[in-house]
């Protein structure tokens, strides 16, 4: 035993599956200690802000500040100069300005405003030129010229007495604020979803529920299959067919289709995160089931166990004792395997909306569910749902892993 | 084996142990059903030494696993002490295999790896009825069934199956026969796995084990020579039959059967140039 653990934490493959699994787990435990707040908050009340740190803007208004020397315009001149901009001046400048392509230095931001507030002509009348187009030349004017107006923002107050408005403070180009001196900021390192919850936190607390659910309906499949591999295989006969029978049944019923209709039926009151892992557990355990008993009938001719027989020890003993260790590599590495599709069961169901009808907890599946609901992939919300497909792939990618490394180590042929 | 021999002729007014009358054994239905054995009549006595020989796929080990009761007879009868034999409940199987044990072909796969060996001694000792017994009262028996087998109980204990030799096992494997004392030992090429040497003293003890228990011994071998030597009657099986059966002496100095002559002249022979020619003639 000691010997076979060590063999196993020496195979490269389960050892990379077990260290991304182990880093999926411990995120799972460690995560919520550091970060306490409730993981389905509705903080943001908008859809999918983007990843980033949300500071009080009338704090910062408000703070006293930093006077730095450094020129602000430059930064919101490359932030108001974009592409798209800059190929409008320059198609406007070559087109109504008379001027040649090689006199525009598009990487030198400052000239190119130059050069466009010299020779631009808002009331320019030219062939071809539209008044739609006019019109998008004027406004990119004043966008220009809204970024380079440097010019003192003023801060004021409604008297509440007389009505009249108090300066407050004027903010220059040149004052900053130290994002520590602002106390309301939240940062959202995965920005939030269309509930406005925290993408990053909801992820954890999701995969923390997917985990028990994969886990769950692992387990309820391992013994389900475990059993009946078992009885079918040792006991042989009416019984191993009547088991066959049964279990060929759900094999070519595409047990997805059983799953669907089952959680449908279950109705949406009694659809919770056991019953769905319940669901689940009792649809995927055929296929444990064949293998089981494969192995089972293998071992049930061997010599020790017809030893065991005539030394009069009785079925259940024969099987516990005589077979199940012969089959416990095999029949953990199926439950590896049965927790990784448990979990990608679940999360296909929440998808189509017959997982968890619950909004107390997130599940992935979930999380997909309602990042395709709110059209996340259509508006651009990427931290929506790709970091819940990186997870998902994570976790079924270290599982098979694990499960790959395993059986290189109990079937030494498979080594390469 | 002077010895040996001198038991043979006085075995006439042994009592029968195991008889079979028309003992038949198919596998499977219909176009696919395959007689393994086909009607085979047997009398096998009390202390008696029977040697089965026959070739790879004769149906020699479908016949011994028929006398344990691992699988069922599809035709014929088998009496056990002159009774007919009744395993059909789980108590009567019980009561049956205290009577009849194996000796299987490969050691190796005999033990169940993930227990100690000391396991199967305890199971002997349960099945012969010392459950409760003292310690110490156990002990002691494992000790003399392993001194019996020239294996020290010391060395053993605590021991997994696979930290032992195959000759060492299958020495346990008779010490578990020692503890057990059946009326019947079923030994299903017990040596073929063994190198030669090794070979000689477990046929030693088995011989040992019906002088001293009057233990019947059904020895299985494809070796006809070595049954020659250690059997007081033998079974000449080919393709399910008995061809030849009678007393060693008589079945192989003056064979009678094609197939008995042609297992003889098989066994390769010191000082003489072998013969292969019977080999050739069976294509």
């Amino acid at each position: 035993m000691k010997n076979t653990i060590k063999q196993v934490f020496h195979s490269g493959k389960f050892l990379v599956g077990f260290y991304i699994f182990l880093f999926v787990l411990l995120l799972c435990i460690i995560y919520p200690l550091i970060v306490t707040y409730d993981p389905l908050e509705m903080v943001g009340s908008g859809n999918f802000y983007k990843p980033g740190t949300y500071i009080s803007q009338q704090e910062a208004a408000l703070d006293d500040g930093y006077i730095m020397n450094m020129d602000a315009s430059e930064g919101k001149l490359a932030l108001a100069l974009g592409e798209d901009e800059l190929a409008k001046i320059e198609e406007y400048l070559t087109k109504y300005a008379g001027i040649t392509a090689d006199q525009i230095d598009k990487s030198n931001l400052e000239a190119m405003v130059e050069l466009w507030k010299s020779n631009y002509d808002p009331e320019l009348k030219a062939k071809g030129l539209t008044s739609a187009k006019r019109k998008s030349y004027r406004r990119l004017d004043s966008e220009l010229m809204d970024a380079l107006n440097s010019s003192d923002v003023i801060i004021a107050k409604e008297d509440p007495e007389s009505g009249e408005l108090e300066e407050v403070k004027k903010i220059k180009g040149t004052n900053f604020v130290n994002t520590k001196d602002v106390v309301n900021k939240r940062t959202f390192v995965l920005g939030t979803d269309n509930f406005g919850r925290d993408v990053l936190t909801e992820l954890v607390a999701a995969t923390k529920v997917s985990l028990r659910i994969g886990l769950v309906a692992g387990l309820i499949a391992t013994a389900i299959g475990l059993i009946l591999g078992l009885v079918a295989g040792y006991v042989g006969g009416l019984v191993d067919n009547l088991i066959m029978f049964l279990t060929n049944l759900f094999t070519v019923i595409p047990s997805f289709i059983i799953l669907i209709l089952i959680s449908y039926s279950v109705g949406t009151s009694a659809r919770g995160v056991m019953m769905v892992a319940f669901i689940i557990g009792v649809t995927s355990w055929p296929w444990t089931t064949r293998s089981v008993r494969s192995q089972v009938i293998s071992l049930r001719n061997r010599d020790h166990v017809n030893l065991s027989k005539l030394s009069g020890h009785s079925m259940a003993r024969i099987i516990f004792t005589d077979i199940l260790p012969y089959i416990a590599s095999y029949v953990v590495m199926a439950m590896i395997l049965q927790i990784s599709s448990g979990i990608l069961a679940e999360a296909q169901l929440s998808m189509i909306g017959l997982g968890p009808a619950t909004t107390k907890v997130a599940t992935l599946g979930l999380m997909m569910n309602w990042a395709m609901q709110y059209a996340a992939h259509l508006n651009g919300s990427w931290w929506a749902y790709f970091p819940v497909v990186i997870v998902i792939a994570l976790i079924s990618f270290s599982l098979n892993l694990m499960n790959t490394g395993l059986d290189q180590v109990f079937n030494p042929q498979l080594r390469d | 084996m002077e010895q040996n021999r001198n038991s043979v002729q006085n075995s006439t007014d042994r009592k029968p142990c195991l008889t079979g009358r028309g003992v038949t054994k198919v596998f499977g239905v219909g176009n696919k059903s395959m007689t393994a054995v086909d009607h085979v009549d047997f009398d096998f006595n009390e202390g008696e030494f029977v040697s089965i020989v026959g070739e790879s796929g004769s149906g020699k080990t479908t016949l011994s696993k028929m006398l344990l009761g691992l699988i069922s007879v599809t035709e014929g009868e088998i009496e056990f002490q002159g009774r007919k034999r009744d395993i059909s409940t789980g108590a009567k199987r019980k009561e049956y295999w205290k009577n009849i044990q194996p000796i299987f072909q490969d050691p190796f796969s005999s033990y169940n790896i993930f227990y100690k060996i000391d396991a199967v001694l305890d199971d002997c000792l349960n099945m012969r009825g010392y459950r409760k017994a003292p310690k110490e009262e156990k002990d002691r028996m494992k000790e003399e069934a392993c001194r019996f087998v020239n294996l020290k109980y010391s060395e053993l204990t605590n021991k997994y199956p696979f930290e032992l030799s195959g000759g060492q096992m299958q020495r346990l494997m008779i010490a578990r026969i020692f503890l057990l004392k059946p009326k019947i030992l079923m030994a299903d090429e017990p040596t073929s796995m063994i190198d030669a040497c090794s070979r000689a003293t477990i046929l030693d003890m088995l011989l040992k084990l019906r002088d001293e228990v009057n233990m019947t011994v059904i020895f299985i071998t494809h070796d006809i020579g070595l049954a020659y030597y250690i059997s007081d009657k033998v079974y000449i099986m080919e393709h399910g039959k008995f061809v030849e059966s009678g007393p060693a002496e008589t079945v192989i100095l003056n064979p009678t059967a094609d197939y008995t002559k042609r297992l003889i002249s098989d066994v390769p022979k010191i000082y003489e140039k072998w013969d292969l020619d019977t080999v050739a003639r069976d294509k």
